[in-house]
């Protein structure tokens, strides 16, 4: 065992990479869920952006526009969702687990002419400068755009819903629809826009995965963080600097493990790869035991009688 | 300028099998307050909705001051100058009060400026609240006052208000009246809807009865008196329940020292009640809602169990067992919410019936339902109790709610209960159903039951009840004979005006009751 090859500056760096495509799809579950809509096609979502932007950024050899593509299928293959449950009224939970599946396999057809390829290496962030500073400048500013991104988002999606009308009413249509439709607000448009935020989120997140974190293509590749977006969600109280902070937690924790598996550590593998998913739980649930509750419409069905 | 205000013409609105309005044509005038009157069912909500731009009329016009208005959504009636309260409150439980106000404004100030609008407009017409607070943690008054002032601070023209009072002490409803009055001063026109007949009679100005959908007539309410309304809204001559006297039987419920946390994070906790219930007797616990009153009755049937001996019948101890063993004990409940509650909503009615009558009518055995003895059981009740339904096969969903309340009722009734609860047995059911099912349970206590009867409906346990008590925040006052008392002192039993004051624009207005 030998710790000493574990290089703090690399690790941290790494967990923030590790991180994002999680804080990605979450942040856009969030948005989905505040306006009381459980969506639980993350994953499929996210697996059909990583091939969607994996493809587009090998065809057009730009990983800009890959990103894009991304954002487009998975808020494309979300608004499949948006119909089923806000014009056909179906069960929100049973669209959500199809919408998975779906996007397993739709990912899987699109994905054969593309396994073995490898990608166009998307930049990253080079200042003069601030990039050079020792140690520092290898974690804050040496990353690529899509991770800073993340970041602004979840600032972005926070004061969005904390100071903005828009965001009350995204809210007040997450707490109790039948008011906020007595009040004249559009109950529907405002979701259908929100799971579309949701879609292109979880899309992006994928395209991460394909483009920057591994990057290659293969059949489902997204390994669950779909769901773990969901359940992250839930821990974090439906806040998003909670939500920032329980992906890093998992992304640290899965880079960390990895790098003791690495260094030979005696302990069983199992349970190191079992630890991120413990600590960022534990760690949630002890945040969550304030008064925060679930948006009180969630998951219920909304038709706009008299 | 006493011109007139809205014109309605010949308003129409049919749903599927049922016309909610049919030709409704009626006048508001300015600075009027104008009631409109009706059972449950009459279309009164319907009517409102379609002034408010919830709802489109298929035909009919309305003039507001001269001029067609077609308002397409609320927010256009916002900006004509309709305001509306609601009858169950469109608030947001988890956002506070400011958050709520800015919701029902099309351009909201700023949170700063609109907080120190609400606090000046609540002071001026005399109803305190607190922008910051969270609407959840709000008292049903403090909540019906926050939709007010939502609504104030739009300056209406017309302000609807659908039922306002059944939520409130009698206190809080003479100084909402207060604050309807001031306004009326100001020049703004009131639509009020109601069923309670003696408040339209000592407020408003003008009034139009609907039944089943129809204009059936207008009249001015301070000339008229209240039964010929009441006979107006029904369409027919009212029975008023009869009781008869009755000795004094053993004590059969007894509560003592009952305290219980609530299940849910925005209930009531009940705080060390004690009481007792004797045979034959028909005690009334009032109380505005959310005072402890789903508490006491899950809490009496089994569904929260609470310490051994907090709760005895017959002196047996049994605080600690479930519905089903105090059900075979002969303790029912029937509970407030008919649909999901007291009723399986998707269930018939003979799966309704089974569900709590399984025990004392043996309609099961060795795990086995007995499937004809649970229809008998419900072809029963339907016919005993007039349930008007195709038959036991009907899902419960299906039966109007004076329908589905009497299924209700007359399932525990007919099980020979030795101790009933009932919480709001009338709530929502029209005049005449709401008869019968008083002169159900005033019969049940002549044949020797115990009768708790939870209601926010004063006047129905004022009719009958033996003796008289009023829960307020989970504490329950002193237990008086009905015979003894005035509504004054039952409004002080509730707990007063829970904080509210007269608005107090012009100095020379008289003080707050209490």
């Amino acid at each position: 065992m030998d710790l000493s090859a574990i290089n703090p500056v690399l690790l941290i760096a790494s967990l923030m990479v590790a991180a994002t495509p999680l804080l990605l799809a979450s942040v856009g579950e969030l948005v989905v869920e505040r306006s009381g809509v459980l969506n639980l096609g993350v994953e499929g979502m996210m697996i059909t952006g990583a091939i969607c932007g994996f493809a587009i950024s090998v065809e057009t050899g730009s990983p800009f526009t890959g990103f894009l593509a991304a954002m487009g299928g998975g808020a494309l293959l979300s608004l499949l969702f948006a119909f089923l449950t806000q014009f056909a009224l179906a069960n929100q939970v049973a669209s959500g687990l199809a919408l998975t599946l779906f996007g397993l396999g739709l990912s899987a057809l699109m994905g054969q002419g593309y396994v073995g390829i490898k990608p166009p290496a998307t930049p990253r962030l080079d200042i003069p400068l601030l990039s050079d500073i020792p140690v520092l400048g290898r974690i804050l500013f040496s990353h690529d755009l899509v991770l800073y991104f993340g970041i602004a988002l979840t600032a972005v999606v926070w004061v969005l819903l904390k100071y903005t009308r828009v965001g009350l009413i995204l809210r007040a249509v997450g707490e109790n629809h039948d008011a906020a439709h007595a009040l004249g607000f559009s109950v529907v448009g405002v979701r259908v826009v929100a799971i579309m935020f949701g879609g292109a989120c979880a899309g992006l997140g994928g395209a991460y995965i394909s483009l920057i974190r591994v990057p290659q293509w293969t059949e489902g590749m997204t390994a669950g963080i779909g769901w773990i977006a969901l359940a992250l969600v839930v821990f974090a109280s439906w806040k998003p600097w909670r939500v920032l902070l329980g992906a890093y937690l998992f992304g640290g924790i899965s880079v960390l493990q990895l790098n003791l598996q690495a260094a030979g550590i005696a302990i069983p593998v199992e349970y190191l790869a079992m630890s991120p998913y413990i600590v960022t739980i534990l760690v949630l649930v002890s945040l969550s035991a304030d008064k925060s509750r679930a948006p009180a419409s969630l998951g219920r069905i909304f038709h706009a009688s008299q | 300028m006493t011109g007139t205000l809205l014109r309605i013409e010949g308003l129409t609105k049919a749903y599927p099998g049922v016309v909610a309005n049919d030709d409704v044509s009626f006048d508001i005038a300015e600075k009027e307050i104008h009631a409109l009157l009706g059972e449950n069912g009459a279309g009164k909500s319907t009517l409102v909705k379609m002034i408010y731009g919830l709802v489109k009329p298929d035909s009919g016009t309305m003039t507001w001051r001269a001029e067609p208005f077609t308002p397409a959504d609320p927010r256009a009636a916002r900006a004509a100058g309709v305001g509306m309260v609601f009858q169950h409150f469109s608030l947001f439980n988890a956002l506070n009060v400011a958050e709520n106000v800015a919701l029902g404004m099309e351009n909201p100030p700023p949170m700063r400026d609109l907080a120190a609008r609400i606090r000046d407009v609540s002071e001026t017409y005399g109803l305190p609240l607190d922008p910051f607070r969270t609407v959840g943690d709000l008292s049903a008054g403090e909540r019906q006052r926050v939709e007010i002032i939502r609504c104030l601070l739009q300056d209406p023209k017309l302000l609807i208000m659908d039922e306002p009072t059944s939520v409130l002490t009698p206190q809080e409803v003479e100084i909402l009246f207060e604050t309807l009055r001031k306004l009326r001063a100001e020049g703004t026109s009131i639509l009020y809807i109601s069923h309670k007949l003696e408040e339209i009679r000592a407020l408003c100005d003008a009034a139009t009865i609907l039944r089943l959908g129809k204009n059936v007539g207008t009249c001015v309410p301070s000339d008229t008196t209240a039964r010929d309304m009441a006979e107006m809204m029904v369409g027919g001559t009212l029975q008023t329940p009869t009781r008869t006297a009755r000795d004094d039987g053993d004590v059969v419920l007894d509560v003592t020292g009952l305290s219980l946390k609530p299940a849910n994070p925005f209930g009531t906790t009940l705080k060390n009640l004690h009481f007792t219930v004797r045979a034959g007797e028909i005690l009334g616990l009032g109380g505005v809602a959310g005072n402890g009153q789903d508490e006491l009755l899950a809490a009496l049937s089994g569904e929260a169990l609470t310490e051994k001996n907090a709760i005895k019948v017959r002196g047996e101890s049994i605080g600690h067992l479930g519905p089903n063993a105090r059900r075979a004990r002969g303790i029912l409940a029937a509970p407030e919410e008919r649909l999901g509650h007291a009723a399986a909503p998707d269930m018939d009615l003979s799966e309704n019936a089974l569900l709590t009558g399984a025990i004392r009518k043996s309609l099961t055995s060795r795990g086995f339902v007995n499937w004809p003895a649970a229809r008998d059981f419900a072809d029963e009740i339907i016919s005993a109790f007039d349930v008007r339904t195709p038959g036991h096969h009907v899902a419960a969903r299906a039966l109007s709610g004076g329908n589905l309340q009497k299924f209700v009722i007359g399932r525990e009734i007919l099980q020979d209960p030795d101790v009933l609860v009932v919480n709001q047995p009338t709530w929502g059911v029209d005049a005449s159903a709401a008869a019968d099912i008083r002169q159900a349970l005033l019969d049940l206590a002549a044949r020797g039951t115990a009768i708790l009867c939870i209601s926010q409906d004063l006047d129905e346990l004022m009719e009958i009840s033996d003796r008289f008590g009023a829960l307020n925040e989970g504490r329950l006052s002193d237990i008086r004979p009905v015979s003894e008392l005035s509504i004054e002192e039952v409004g002080l039993m509730m707990g007063g005006a829970h904080g509210m004051e007269v608005a107090h624009i012009h100095e020379e207005e008289q003080e707050a009751g209490a």
